[in-house]
């Protein structure tokens, strides 16, 4: 079984990408950080829950074909390091595009997508990819 | 007056041709084709569902029209296919919208007019003051039993409106609902396919109710076929609502807009809704609509519509309007809709 704690702990920031930005410093991140890492005690009572815009860029791509079951349909599929118009980069799926007009420096927005399913009985978990501009 | 704020659609990337199907079961492809009216139909991929595609509606629908999501007190998603049996689609949407605390939530279900259904209570509770906007979104990805008929039709894909009494783009001047018991179509429940009742689905079925309920609202509105700029029925296949459109006197200028289902298939709970966003995605000021949604089992819930000047300021580019949608696709063959629509079981228990 899927952690349903940590699902529905991180329902909020999947959805709708919710990060922090540090005060102190102004660096954002996601996924959320209660402390900034840079400024450390400097950044404690400082950080701020933001909604980023879902705009981004591709930094850097991959294809996978031997992937988990979660994930078995959709091979192969692109996975991408985004960097975020707001500056965090994450790690999501590219999807609905042919890979021949995938490149570094694509422009990407967000997309809500089905993540997993824990079997045909249990919690279905959504969350963001991403698709081209 | 109340009406539609806003609103936005969804159909997702990947088509498949009745050619590809007919292949495997040995139709004849022409004869569906001519039989159906059906070029082609939406497939969701694996990681898309109706929460999914109620998601990218609504927000299409807010990228065109900035209402905080805190004065959205109500959504209601009809479907046919929710993804849980148990377990509202409605709040997995409200979350992704931002939706505060406190609002009204349900789903619906009344085969293909769910959606409908929640725009007539959204509207209703608006008049009420119960809330001030309020999202109906109609949403499917609909089953289709491999070999049967329904199979080259039933699609994906989904439409949210939000209604208000405030910048109004599109007034609701009435609506009206016809219902009768009829055994049309059906899905049991556990079942993973509907029936169809054969010689119900026409004249019992989707006739008696689409004609019954637009002669009810002209009748009501003292409205005849030719004071309508623009007519959208629900689409199950693309020839009958245009012989419905024939019946009630309307032409082939008024009803061609919202006839989206030789392109995308049977979106279901989103058919009638996304035929209406089709044609808001063109309307000029002081059009008038006349929309008709058919549900199995059965009824049709009618909406008398007029465009108001509000559509000139409304910024209907933030988002993609259905021409768009239906622009960018990607034809799969029937080996790859099997794997996509699940009708190829693997062993993994996570997916």
């Amino acid at each position: 079984m899927t952690e349903l704690s940590r699902i529905w702990r991180e329902t909020e920031y999947r959805y709708n990408l919710i990060g922090f930005k540090c005060n102190n410093c102004g660096e954002s991140y996601f996924p959320p950080r209660d402390i900034c890492p840079h400024c450390h005690r400097e950044s404690i009572g400082k950080m701020e829950k933001v909604k980023f815009s879902g705009n981004g860029e591709i930094l850097s791509y991959t294809t996978v074909h031997d992937a988990p079951p979660a994930f078995k349909r959709q091979v192969p599929y692109l996975l991408a390091l985004v960097k975020l118009d707001e500056g965090p980069v994450i790690t999501a799926q590219i999807v609905d595009c042919d890979p021949d007009d995938v490149n570094i420096g694509r422009k990407v927005h967000m997309a809500f997508r089905k993540i997993r399913e824990d079997g045909t009985n249990g919690v279905i978990e959504y969350g963001y990819k991403f698709k081209l501009d | 007056m109340s009406g539609i704020v806003s609103y936005g659609s969804y159909i997702p990337y990947y088509r498949i041709k009745p050619e590809e199907i007919a292949r495997i079961w040995g139709d004849e492809p022409e004869r569906m084709k001519k039989n159906l009216f059906i070029l082609s139909k939406s497939v969701p991929s694996p990681d898309e569902d109706v929460a999914s595609i109620s998601v990218e509606a609504a927000r299409n629908a807010l990228k065109r029209r900035d209402v905080n999501p805190e004065e959205i007190g109500a959504i209601y998603v009809g479907s046919e296919s929710h993804p849980y049996a148990v377990k509202p689609t409605a709040t997995i949407v409200a979350a992704a919208i931002g939706m505060p605390l406190e609002y009204f939530a349900a789903d619906y279900e009344f085969a293909c007019k769910a959606g409908t259904a929640g725009m007539q209570n959204v509207k209703a509770m608006v008049d009420s003051n119960f809330i001030k906007y309020g999202f109906a979104i109609g949403s499917d990805t609909s089953q289709g039993a491999p070999g049967d008929a329904l199979e080259y039709t039933a699609s994906a894909g989904g439409t949210a409106m939000l209604i208000g009494k405030n910048n109004v783009i599109a007034e609701i001047n009435d609506t009206l609902s016809v219902s009768t018991d009829t055994p049309d179509f059906w899905r049991r429940e556990g079942e993973p396919y509907p029936k169809h009742g054969e010689r119900f689905t026409g004249e019992p079925g989707y006739f008696k109710h689409v004609v019954a309920a637009s002669k009810a609202m002209m009748e009501r509105r003292d409205t005849k076929s030719s004071d309508y700029d623009y007519v959208v029925f629900h689409q199950p296949n693309g020839k009958f609502p245009s012989r419905a459109a024939k019946i009630l006197g309307f032409t082939g200028d008024q009803y061609k807009t919202g006839l989206l289902t030789p392109y995308i298939g049977n979106t279901y709970s989103g058919s009638t809704m996304t035929g209406l966003s089709a044609i808001l995605d063109e309307s000029k000021p002081g059009d008038r609509i006349l929309a008709v949604s058919f549900g199995s089992g059965a009824g049709s819930d009618a909406f008398d519509i007029t465009v108001t000047d509000e559509m000139k300021d409304y910024k209907r580019d933030n988002a993609p309007t259905v021409k768009k949608l239906i622009e960018k696709v990607k034809f799969i063959d029937y080996g790859m809709y099997t794997k996509f629509r699940k009708i190829i079981i693997t062993g993994d228990s996570v997916e």
